[in-house]
């Protein structure tokens, strides 16, 4: 049993339980036991000084991509969990595109083994909608549920049939699980491997039409619609998508929603020079997509946050722009490209800190999100005046593949703690035991 | 009269960022060649010197051109291929760039199937890069041939109507003489099937034509570029046959064309797909003239960049 921790003097942000002001926040066994103006001294009980620091709920990301097993060299559990930590996060959703891919309880309990072996931020793991992400058949959705996954999803790959993604709707709701949906429409997409635009034009890159995602975001919201089932829609991109998105949700369909940082941040201009650090799926937009994207993190129309962390090293980014793999990390850049909006003021504090913990929570039904009476430990403790630089070889991640090399940025994680226990201070991982 | 310096690195890469000053001086350069050739006694400025022929796709016209260019000059020649090299073994790009620029050429012509090819390339090695082709993105020695051959009918560019016209989809040619064009002043037009031309084209430079047939009757040059027949496969239009009726340059419509104006293709020629025997063997043309001018502007761009 980890002992009594008592987090001092910073400014407690908790959008859950509308508080937003200094407090100190006491936690014992492993759960939030009081949050108060000043918390009485415990025997025996750590402290951590966050005096001029931001004390939030332990971030969520629900899209993670951590290679294990299957693609060690590029990341592992350990190493993902410890860039996790290091950029703030307590909790991470595993994706099932591993090899083998997580379409069965075997691999779901590798990974929830090994997470726990690691020690360090909580692992959720996403399985399969379709045995081996093909789109043909449905996986074992209830053995998938009952080993512990929080949401079924095929990510990397869009479901085409749409009968099937039908009835994995449909099926899915016997085990109240959310269906997580990369929309892609591969007819649409074809050998693409950018945004259409001026700049695919001048590159002469093959386009990407957003009629690929907005096609599929519009469909399946018909489908959801009809069935009544819990949908997220993963790494949204495009203005069009957000728009469908933001009508449903006025509607009263079931639906939830991510951005990533890059998909805020960047516009297709970080293509130039055939820089394979931004080529991911869905690709980088334009600007009025990044706008589009902006306006819906703060009405409300998404709903979480997710990096989409999809570590790839030099044998699948030092190459042709058009062979490179997709993909960018992002466990470690995140919170701060999220604060950014709030210097610019897109987002304020308090929605900026709802869209990485309580939105992330509610959407997948995890535990956590905010510091109420009886919450998980789980707190991030970010100095919101520290100015550093984006240095990938700094990274926890085995992988350095990030657009962001070089960006100033402001806003860093003092302190981690997962479970009560202090999993990263000082830029450095406190490693387990 | 000595080599124009590179204004920005000794690579060229694409036309896109050349000046006009720049691409004038390469021309005078080519026409001195041009003339020391005709007259038997051309200059060997390569004399001791190497470049590398590294071509990932199949190219004869190019490849040969580059390879008499540098050959006159005094250079040898290394040509590495795909067939029968490490290529073929499963050796990355980067790797087999890295060990020809061991060898230790003046520079590395490449020709590869991806966009963006040649740029990669020149971050990696110590020699020049001259891109002969990447992907749909560049090529700017044929923008250079055909602007120059262009120049050569007309005495200037400046105030001409060119159209570009096929798949600008795919066309790295289309591109580099969108570019190449415009610096040396005159307008550019493309037109083809709408499934084969990119979005936001006019931001090139170029305006898209509402008619191939009205384009034609209106340019001072058509060039008419090689339709591949992989676009068939992805259904960019129904038939070759249909391809033709509409966005081929026919004998007929080849009538209508203004006097004087003239027909280039880069080669090589789908006889009556694009272009029919006719036109292609017809006074318009200038096919032949632009193979000729190509060893006349790679000489010059062998004397600016491979050293």
């Amino acid at each position: 049993m980890v002992k009594p921790l008592i987090i001092r003097g910073g400014r407690v942000i908790d959008p859950h339980n509308r508080v937003n002001g200094p407090r100190d926040v006491v936690f014992k066994d492993g759960r939030v036991a009081e949050v108060s103006e000043k918390a009485p001294a415990i025997e025996g009980a750590a402290i951590v000084d966050a005096r001029g620091c931001w004390v939030l709920p332990g971030l969520i990301d629900l899209h993670v991509h951590l290679r294990e097993p299957g693609d060690e060299g590029k990341e592992t559990i350990l190493t993902g969990c410890r860039a996790a930590v290091a950029g703030g996060f307590t909790a991470v959703v595993a994706m099932p595109n591993t090899r083998p891919i997580n379409d069965s309880p075997l691999v779901t309990r590798y990974v929830q083994g090994r997470a726990r072996e690691a020690g360090l931020c909580d692992v959720f793991v996403a399985g399969a909608i379709s045995k081996g992400l093909k789109g043909e058949e449905m996986a074992e959705i209830g053995e998938l549920a009952s080993a512990g996954c929080k949401c079924i999803t095929d990510d990397g790959f869009p479901v085409m049939n749409a009968g099937l993604l039908r009835r994995a709707f449909l099926y899915a709701r016997a085990f109240s699980l959310p269906v997580m949906l990369h929309e892609e429409d591969l007819t649409l997409s074809a050998r693409g491997v950018m945004t259409e635009g001026h700049r695919a034009t001048r590159l002469g890159l093959m386009p990407i039409p957003r009629s690929a995602e907005v096609s599929m975001v519009a469909r399946d919201l018909a489908i959801a619609e009809e069935t009544g089932a819990r949908v997220h829609f993963a790494h949204l991109s495009c203005e069009g998508s957000v728009r469908l998105v933001r009508e449903a949700k006025r509607r009263g369909v079931s639906a939830t929603a991510e951005a990533t940082p890059h998909h805020f941040t960047l516009t297709d201009a970080a293509v130039e020079g055939y820089d394979t650090n931004a080529k991911m799926n869905p690709p980088l937009r334009q600007m009025e997509d990044v706008k589009a994207i902006r306006e819906a993190l703060a009405d409300g129309t998404i709903d979480a946050i997710a990096t989409d962390h999809a570590p790839h090293g030099p044998l699948d980014k030092e190459v042709e722009f058009d062979k490179a793999a997709n993909g960018v990390i992002g466990l470690e850049t995140a919170l701060p490209l999220a604060l950014e909006l709030v210097q610019q003021g897109v987002l304020s504090k308090e929605r900026a800190v709802e869209l990485l913990t309580i939105g992330p929570a509610r959407a997948f039904g995890l535990p956590g999100g905010h510091l109420g009476a009886g919450a998980p430990a789980n707190v991030t403790v970010v100095d919101p005046d520290a100015k550093w630089i984006i240095d990938p070889m700094a990274f926890f991640s085995k992988s350095r593949n990030t657009p962001f090399h070089g960006r100033s940025v402001i806003g860093k994680v003092s302190h981690t703690i997962v479970g009560g226990r202090v999993v990263f201070e000082g830029g450095q991982i406190v490693e387990n035991g | 009269m000595s080599a124009p310096r590179a204004t920005r690195n000794p690579h060229l890469l694409g036309i896109e960022g050349l000046d006009r000053s720049f691409i004038e001086a390469l021309f005078e350069l080519a026409r001195e060649h041009k003339r020391a050739v005709a007259s038997g006694t051309p200059r060997t400025p390569l004399a001791g010197r190497a470049v590398a022929n590294l071509f990932f796709e199949d190219s004869t016209r190019t490849r040969t051109s580059f390879e008499i260019a540098a050959k006159t000059m005094g250079a040898e020649v290394l040509n590495w291929t795909v067939a029968g090299s490490s290529v073929s073994k499963g050796e990355s790009l980067l790797d087999t760039a890295k060990n020809v620029d061991a060898i230790g050429p003046g520079a590395i012509i490449i020709r590869h199937s991806s966009s963006g090819a040649a740029l990669l390339v020149s971050r990696y090695v110590r020699c020049s890069v001259i891109n002969a082709g990447d992907g749909a993105h560049e090529h700017p020695s044929q923008a250079l041939l055909d602007a120059f051959t262009l120049q050569d009918r007309f005495g200037t560019l400046e105030g001409k109507r060119v159209l570009i016209a096929g798949d600008i989809l795919h066309s790295r040619v289309a591109r580099s003489n969108i570019y190449c064009l415009r610096l040396l002043g005159a307008e550019v037009l493309v037109s083809g099937p709408p499934t084969l031309i990119p979005r936001d084209i006019e931001m090139l430079g170029c305006k898209v034509a509402p008619s191939f047939r009205s384009a034609v009757e209106m340019a001072d040059a058509v060039m008419m570029l090689r339709l591949q027949a992989e676009r068939q496969l992805d259904q960019a239009f129904p038939s070759a046959r249909e391809y033709a009726a509409h966005w081929g340059l026919t004998g007929a419509l080849a009538q209508q064309m203004k006097d004087g104006a003239v027909v280039l293709h880069p080669g090589p020629v789908n006889r009556g797909v694009e272009l029919s025997p006719e036109v292609a063997d017809g006074v318009r043309s200038t096919i032949l003239d632009q193979v000729a001018n190509g060893v006349a502007i790679r000489m010059a761009i062998l004397e600016t960049f491979a050293w």
